[in-house]
């Protein structure tokens, strides 16, 4: 337990400290895509959790978002709806004022998500792979086009005016909670049980692993932290519609995943991090080549050589780790001395 | 002795095919218990209904005086039964110790909140699957791969790690489903030994299914003997040998 | 229902006509559907694969039509809307298609060629993304070559409405039924009645055994991936005659339904594929009489319904695991 709080001490003095330092030295272009990274870290480490470690196939991550989304701004936000029969705009004030109201937002947009994540786990049980992937996909549709209805957050239109809470200080603090936590799930006695069902489920079974029960949790652990970066999204893009969080969504985050190595904790942010800033990076080379669209062409040619060359990711399931490191490095270093050495 | 496990008439059909008619087995605590059979005759499918993995078209399992025929393998699994498979099931990306760990998760008593903030009874509880584990892996002599990934290990260690995983959910009745197929002599002795141990030393009542005759003989103090899903001898392995019933399926007469 | 039908009798755009001409409006979108669907099934059935690409294809089928026909001079002119353009003969017309047809069945074979067969052996998953990935490149290579804004079709067949008795369709919606069912058909007595049928079908049954005995399982995957995107290019080339625009993005949604509906159907089976296609169209145009926004629904909450009371779809057969 103190372990956990000093790593929570340690974790939001770093964020605050990097938060002051980018703030201070970085300039903001820089900055927002590190905030980007930090919130796919949140959906990448979160969706490891139901894909990677406990095999469930969810291609719904993006509905998740969404109502996290959704949720933290229905409180954060002034909202106008327009009264149809009366012809007024009817101002709602934010619910939760001021930059304090933001974290309590967050975390009842991620409850929103698990309570959705629940609603979806349990009647996905008897749904497995391809099925269990399409099953989740069409979740996330529904989402979408539900909220395309709700004239109350904007329709089609969107939502605009969303404040501008997400700083650095709260995307890493969340991002570093949510890999402490994740790393600590995949460490217990649950994890091994996740994994063990992932490997094998009629084993998993046989050994009295609530199988069914499990499943259900990893699909709440990884919608609430999906929520919560669906909020922390929000909230830094400052305008959120339907079509943001769209089956898109939730193929980019699958595709961190699978990038990094599926199963794989380190792999994941790598994936991550990567996948936001090669697009990025992608956007620099569209404008000087002139050639609008490149951009997606050649990720989308990434993606497949990827996959044709490296399938099982750039960490496979191992953790990238200072062992790991040690192995690899020195075996090469090696390698260059035995040339010079008879 | 008191009866651990029984079944009546335990039946069951796959579309028009009776693949276990009738079965009756008297299981009690303290036996080391041999399913025998040729090929096809349905021993693996009345250990599948034993549990919970099929459920049974007609006829009941009772265990402990309770009615599980039905349940869920997760369920008969809690009550005390485990299992080993024919085509070994280990979890291949835990490593040896991680596996035996998971064995022991059924009887964790922290919840998910224990784990996420690492609090003391998190601990306490690793600490015991490490230990539960480990005793295992040392009783079937795996200690010295704990680290290893399960993926990596030798065939004849990877059926005893199935029953050191199964060992671990500390079952009152394992059921072993061909342990010893694809080992050499050697290891069949080995293994052997280890078998009469289980029962002998953890105090664990045994339900063996096995192709080898001379192991099961050398072992088991009761033998059923099934063809085409019906019992067509019990008893002592003496008398089982000279049964001309069972002479007559294992040889395939007319 | 009876109630219904009489009030149609005295006349009237009561409900039930309304209803009616919902559900014939559906028999057409559940028809293109249909034909795309089988694309989706025929190569689930052979590789297990979700060939994302597949609503690409679809979309292509449409340029692999448009473009031949204004460079022979037919085409819409957006900047200037009082062009007429001439008539295009049918013998035109016929070569549109086939022309969209043949391009397709090779884009389709190339696809199968360069993306999915290096990953045949590899896990489902990297051959999931690998899909999703060329889903992404022909969708943008489109964006990048033909811009994103919709383009006019050129008009094949002067559009007029036809009078059914009860209900009234636009000729381009009767052909649309009429082409799909012969297709359908045709694609069935195919796959159960030649050899090359029955080759698909030991592949889709089990490929090592397949191989070993003796079939060409590479060509017979190439052919799968060729006949399903013809399918595919004629449900674009129809769409594209009949809406009378098209844009890169027009196969995302598309393929996407056509996916929903395969599932429903169960996916493998070519006759599922219709009937998830009809019933997905006809769902969704009756619901969209009352709503059209949640008609796009409709889909995703049939897809999940169906996948919780019989997952393997309307008639798939469900596979059991041996222990």
């Amino acid at each position: 337990m103190h372990r956990t709080l000093a790593l929570l001490v340690v974790g939001v003095s770093l964020a605050f400290g990097v938060d002051w330092f980018l703030g201070e030295f970085i300039e903001e272009y820089v900055v927002r895509i590190i905030n980007l990274c930090g919130i796919a870290i949140i959906l990448a480490v979160s969706l490891n959790v139901i894909n990677g470690l406990c095999g469930q196939f969810s291609l719904g991550h993006a509905g998740f978002m969404a109502i996290g989304a959704y949720v933290s701004a229905y409180f954060t936000t002034t909202l106008r709806v327009l009264n149809t029969e009366t012809g007024e705009t009817i101002v709602r004030a934010p619910l939760f004022d001021g930059a304090w109201g933001f974290v309590p937002a967050l975390l009842v947009g991620g409850a929103a998500a698990a309570a959705a994540g629940l609603i979806v786990g349990v009647p996905t049980l008897r749904l497995k792979g391809d099925y269990l992937a399409i099953a989740t996909l069409g979740f996330g549709e529904i989402v979408i086009i539900l909220l395309t209805n709700f004239d109350s957050v904007g329709a089609a239109r969107g939502l605009p005016g969303l404040p501008n809470y997400a700083s650095s200080f709260w995307i890493l603090t969340f991002a570093w909670i949510c890999v402490v936590g994740s790393v600590f799930l995949q460490r217990s006695t649950f994890g091994r049980a996740l994994i063990a069902i992932r490997e094998n489920e009629l084993a998993a079974e046989v050994m009295g692993i609530r199988v069914a029960r499990l499943k259900v949790m990893a699909f709440i652990y990884g919608a609430f932290f999906a929520g919560i970066a669906g909020g922390l999204l929000g909230h830094l893009l400052r305008t959120i519609s339907p079509s943001t969080f769209g089956f898109m969504k939730s193929i980019e985050v699958v595709v961190m995943l699978v990038l990094g190595g599926l199963g794989s904790l380190t792999g994941a942010i790598v994936g991550a991090i990567v996948l936001t800033v090669l697009p990025e990076a992608l956007r620099d080379v569209e404008q000087q080549a002139k050639l609008p669209g490149i951009r997606m062409v050649v990720y989308a040619l990434v993606l497949i050589l990827m996959m044709i060359f490296r399938p099982q990711g750039i960490f496979g399931q191992r953790e990238l780790s200072l062992k790991l490191l040690r192995r690899v490095l020195p075996a090469r270093l090696r390698g260059g001395d035995s040339e010079t050495k008879p | 002795m008191s009866v651990l496990l029984e079944t009546e008439l335990l039946t069951i059909c796959f579309g028009g095919l009776t693949a276990v008619d009738q079965c009756c087995l008297s299981i009690e605590e303290g036996d080391l218990y041999g399913l025998i059979g040729p090929n096809g005759a349905g021993k693996t499918t009345v250990f599948n209904m034993l549990t919970g993995v099929y459920v049974p078209t007609s006829g009941s399992v009772k265990f402990r005086g309770r009615l599980i025929s039905g349940r869920s393998p997760v369920e008969v699994a809690r009550l005390g039964i485990s299992r080993t498979f024919q085509n070994i099931r280990l979890f291949d990306e835990l490593s040896v110790l991680e596996n035996a760990m998971t064995g022991a998760h059924q009887h964790a008593k922290i919840n998910l909140f224990d784990s996420l903030l690492r609090t003391s009874r998190h601990y306490r509880e690793e600490r015991r699957q490490r230990e539960r584990a480990y005793e295992l892996l040392q009783f079937m002599g795996l200690e010295e791969r704990a680290g290893l990934p399960a993926k990596q290990l030798p065939y004849g260690h990877r059926r005893r790690l199935e029953i050191a995983r199964a060992l671990a959910t500390e079952p009152r009745l394992i059921c072993l489903d061909e342990p010893a197929a694809g080992m050499n002599t050697g290891e069949k002795a080995e293994l052997s030994a280890l078998i009469r141990r289980i029962r002998d030393e953890l105090g664990v009542t045994v339900l063996l299914i096995e192709h080898d005759m001379k192991l099961v003989m050398g072992i088991c103090e009761k033998i059923q003997v099934l063809d085409y899903g019906k019992t067509i001898a019990l008893g002592p392995p003496k008398e089982i040998q000279n049964n001309p019933k069972v002479i007559e399926a294992y040889l395939g007469g007319d | 229902m009876l109630e219904l039908l009489a009030t149609v009798d005295s006349g009237g755009t009561s409900l039930a006509q309304a209803l009616l001409q919902q559900v014939a409006n559906g028999i057409a979108k559940g028809s293109v559907y249909a034909l795309i669907a089988v694309g989706y099934t025929m190569v689930y059935g052979v590789l297990q694969l979700i060939n994302f690409a597949h609503g690409e294809v679809y979309m292509l089928g449409a340029y692999f039509s448009y473009y031949p026909a204004k460079w022979m001079g037919y085409t819409t002119d957006p900047e200037d809307p009082s062009f007429v353009p001439a008539k295009v003969p049918l013998y035109v017309v016929g070569f549109l298609f086939v022309c969209s047809m043949a391009c397709c069945a090779l884009l389709g074979m190339l696809i199968e060629r360069f993306a999915y067969r290096p990953l045949r052996n590899s896990s489902r998953l990297a051959a999931l993304i690998t899909a999703i990935g060329v889903s992404l490149l022909l969708q943008n290579g489109g964006i990048m070559l033909f811009k994103a804004d919709p383009r006019g079709f050129p008009t094949l067949i002067e559009q007029s409405s036809v009078d059914l008795g009860l209900v009234a369709l636009t000729n381009t919606k009767i052909i649309i039924v009429v082409v799909a069912a012969v297709m359908m058909a045709g694609l069935h007595l195919f796959v159960q009645k030649t050899r090359p049928g029955a080759a698909m079908r030991a592949c889709s049954f089990d490929m090592r055994t397949a191989r070993l005995m003796g079939v060409n399982v590479d060509g017979t995957i190439g052919l799968t991936f060729a006949i399903g995107s013809i399918m595919a290019a004629v449900a674009g080339v129809l769409v594209a005659m009949d809406q009378p625009t098209i844009d890169p993005l027009m196969g995302l949604m598309a393929g996407l339904k056509a996916f929903v509906a395969a599932v429903l159907g169960g996916i493998g089976s070519i006759p599922g594929a219709a009937l998830g296609g009809l019933l997905l169209g006809v769902t969704e145009s009756v619901v969209g009489t009352f709503s059209t926004t949640y008609a796009e629904a409709v889909a995703f909450v049939l897809l999940i319904l169906v996948l919780l009371v019989k997952p393997s779809g309307l008639l798939g057969k469900s596979g059991r695991e041996k222990v």
